[in-house]
């Protein structure tokens, strides 16, 4: 069976900026796929190619077997997409908006209805209000079922909750697992580290290439062989101290602690006791355990570098 | 299959003109403050002559000379100023356009000498139309003045040799001038500009992203922007006519046919116009610009205000690349002079060639994807 999103060798330039460089991905079918990186790291610019509506300057991209560029009719009909920018009529109701994407589709509301109906029982309460009007989640929630209206098999979704609360964050994620329950390939980019943890795979996009592809726990798991936690009751002279070390790639906040990031001949019990003939007072190093904002912190690192 | 994604795109475009606020305002206003008030304006017609008489003379046909000036319906005598450098004071304070300086003992000289005696008439130069239009309608109302006089006193005149018999406008109204070649307002905003904006803030909104992926084609997508301003534009052109029909009572003397044929072939190289513009714009502001130079440059050189005969050569040239031009000529040609497609087949070519190339290039000017 063929993956249901297939990219090979994707590149794209702007003129003198390479926006996706050398890009190769696979989605399988009815998986729930998150993209994260900084912004302008190109996730924009591959869901613009994923959706026809960028052409790439070399490489393939398939969906559902069909190419981007070549089949790009059939396509339309199989995928949904949701913008990152708001991209419903303001001056339309919602359930205008909702009646004027099924026409233009040529399905109506009640056969598909199923399908939306979880995403859209709440706007149901307000038919008549201008989609302009709508809180900020409302508005998402009714992008993604104008998206859905046409039963697509796979929802391409770019930053589907920015803007949004955290309680409407956290049912909208609720309501993508239902969708991807039903079949419905997902590929979902995202800035919010707890919502990354809740894809099946994620991949770490920067500077247009794709650094790494894998679960989250996985990802995760990989950081944990350096990282260390480290506390001193002067915090801020530690945090100093540390940086300066040759042996330390990287220190930060991390909560009430500082997260240490060692190289391989990092010890953390010497550098306990080099750190105590300094002078700083109680201090403890210990081996942490990564999460998902180690890794945003490591690649945005990673970009610096660059 | 097309049809029914034409009829919703129509839907929803309609529903989103209602809830504009602004679209019926430019659709009811706008046609009625340029039929109502732009020919009222937009006129070259000198009226309001202001004359200072220096009465050197003070007999009983100087005084006559004074009241007909003053019983004229353009002109009006200011002041009689005792001395010529009293006049020339008024015109410089700007009170006064023309000076009519009537020489001592006129009357007599007329009288004895018959014909070689001469009254001085100055004018202020720096309104050139209103200048030389008051400088003529004072010396014919001295003229006719004296005429009069004479033969009161048993001269009379030799019949004048020529006479001018104005065809087509015979009260040489410039209302009825304009008020047909003002329609071609209307049809350059409504038609063209008006479904450019509307697409541009598609772009500017992002509604244009969601549109992308939609199997609707490009075409329609764009017809459904500018089939509603079509029927709008030609709406309005038909309260333009009955506007100059009942207010101003100026009807076509030639086929309302052509006028409508006219009007469509306008309108669709307008929308062609603008769906470039609208194709080349990222932003409302932008559009907005490059129209603006576009619509000054149809107004000053299409003819609208402005005899294109009367322009230099370069200029004359270059007007025949401006769309509103033929417009304007077929509708002051069927309108005045009752003109028929025989007179004006260039005309109408020109428009069908202009609307398949400002159609062809918005098709290849738009991309879905970039």
């Amino acid at each position: 069976m063929t993956p249901a999103i297939e990219i090979s060798g994707v590149t794209k330039r702007y003129g003198s900026l390479t926006a996706l460089d050398n890009v190769s991905l696979s989605v399988s079918r009815g998986e729930m796929f998150g993209l994260i990186g900084p912004d302008g790291a190109g996730k924009s610019s591959l869901y613009r190619i994923l959706a026809t509506l960028l052409s790439p300057d070399s490489g393939y991209a398939r969906i559902d077997g069909l190419d981007s560029v070549a089949d790009y009719r059939r396509l339309r009909s199989i995928i949904g997409y949701m913008p990152e920018k708001f991209s419903l009529y303001p001056d339309l109701t919602v359930s205008e908006n909702l009646e004027f994407f099924a026409s233009l589709f040529g399905v109506s509301v009640d056969d598909n209805f199923d399908l939306i109906e979880s995403v859209f029982s709440q706007l149901r309460q307000f038919p008549d209000r201008k989609a302009g009007a709508l809180s900020g989640g409302m508005k998402q929630k009714l992008a993604l079922s104008c998206a859905l209206i046409h039963r697509p098999r796979i929802l391409l979704l770019d930053e589907p909750t920015t803007g949004v609360d955290a309680v409407s964050r956290s049912e909208f994620w609720d309501i993508l697992s239902t969708l991807r329950d039903k079949g419905i390939t997902i590929v979902v980019s995202t800035s919010y580290m707890d919502e990354a943890t809740r894809c099946q795979r994620i991949a770490m996009i920067d500077n247009g290439r794709i650094l790494d592809v894998d679960t989250p726990r996985r990802l995760i798991s990989r950081l944990d062989e350096n990282l260390f936690n480290a506390s001193s009751s002067d915090m801020f002279s530690l945090l100093n101290h540390l940086r300066s070390m040759p042996e330390v790639i990287d220190c930060y906040t991390f909560g009430a602690t500082l997260h240490v990031v060692g190289r391989e001949d990092f010890n953390p019990d010497k550098a306990m006791d080099f750190l105590s003939h300094s002078g700083l007072p109680d201090v403890r190093i210990y081996p942490a355990k990564g999460d998902i904002e180690d890794l945003f912190i490591k690649l945005t690192r990673y970009e610096e570098q660059c | 299959m097309k049809l029914r994604i034409l009829k919703a795109l129509l839907k929803k475009e309609i529903t989103l003109m209602q809830r504009n606020p602004l679209i019926p305002k430019i659709i009811i206003g706008m046609p009625l403050m340029v039929m109502l008030i732009l020919p009222l304006v937009a006129n070259l017609d000198v009226k309001d002559v202001n004359v200072a008489v220096v009465d050197n003379d003070h007999s009983s046909l100087s005084r006559r000379i004074t009241a007909d000036i003053s019983a004229s319906p353009f002109l009006t005598v200011i002041d009689v100023p005792l001395d010529h450098s009293g006049a020339i004071a008024l015109v410089e304070k700007g009170d006064v356009d023309v000076i009519l300086t009537v020489p001592p003992h006129f009357s007599r000289s007329l009288a004895i000498c018959s014909g070689n005696a001469s009254v001085d008439i100055e004018v202020n130069g720096v309104n050139a139309t209103k200048g030389m239009l008051g400088g003529q309608y004072v010396s014919q109302s001295v003229l006719s003045t004296i005429k009069g006089w004479r033969e009161e006193n048993g001269v009379t005149e030799p019949t004048q040799p020529t006479g001018i018999l104005y065809l087509y406008n015979p009260t040489l109204n410039f209302r009825n001038y304009m008020i047909p070649a003002l329609m071609v307002v209307l049809l350059i905003i409504i038609c063209g500009f008006l479904p450019a904006l509307n697409l541009v803030s598609e772009k500017e909104t992002g509604t244009i992203e969601a549109m992308n992926v939609t199997p609707v084609p490009r075409l329609l997508f764009v017809l459904s922007k500018l089939i509603p301003f079509w029927i709008v534009g030609m709406i309005v052109v038909t309260v333009g006519m009955l506007v100059g029909w009942i207010v101003y009572s100026l009807v076509p003397a030639g086929s309302i046919f052509l006028i409508y044929l006219a009007a469509i072939l306008f309108s669709l190289v307008m929308s062609g116009l603008g769906v470039i513009i609208a194709n080349r714009s990222a932003s409302m502001l932008q559009s907005i610009f490059v129209m603006f130079a576009f619509i000054m440059v149809f107004q000053l050189m299409s003819g609208l205000f402005t005899p294109i005969g009367s322009m230099p050569g370069w200029a004359r040239t270059i007007t025949y690349a401006i769309p509103p031009r033929y417009f304007i000529e077929i509708m002051r040609a069927v309108y005045l002079k009752g003109a028929g497609f025989a007179d004006l087949w260039f005309q109408f070519l020109t428009l069908v060639a202009l609307a398949v190339l400002t159609l062809g290039l918005s098709a290849l000017t738009y991309s879905k994807r970039s």
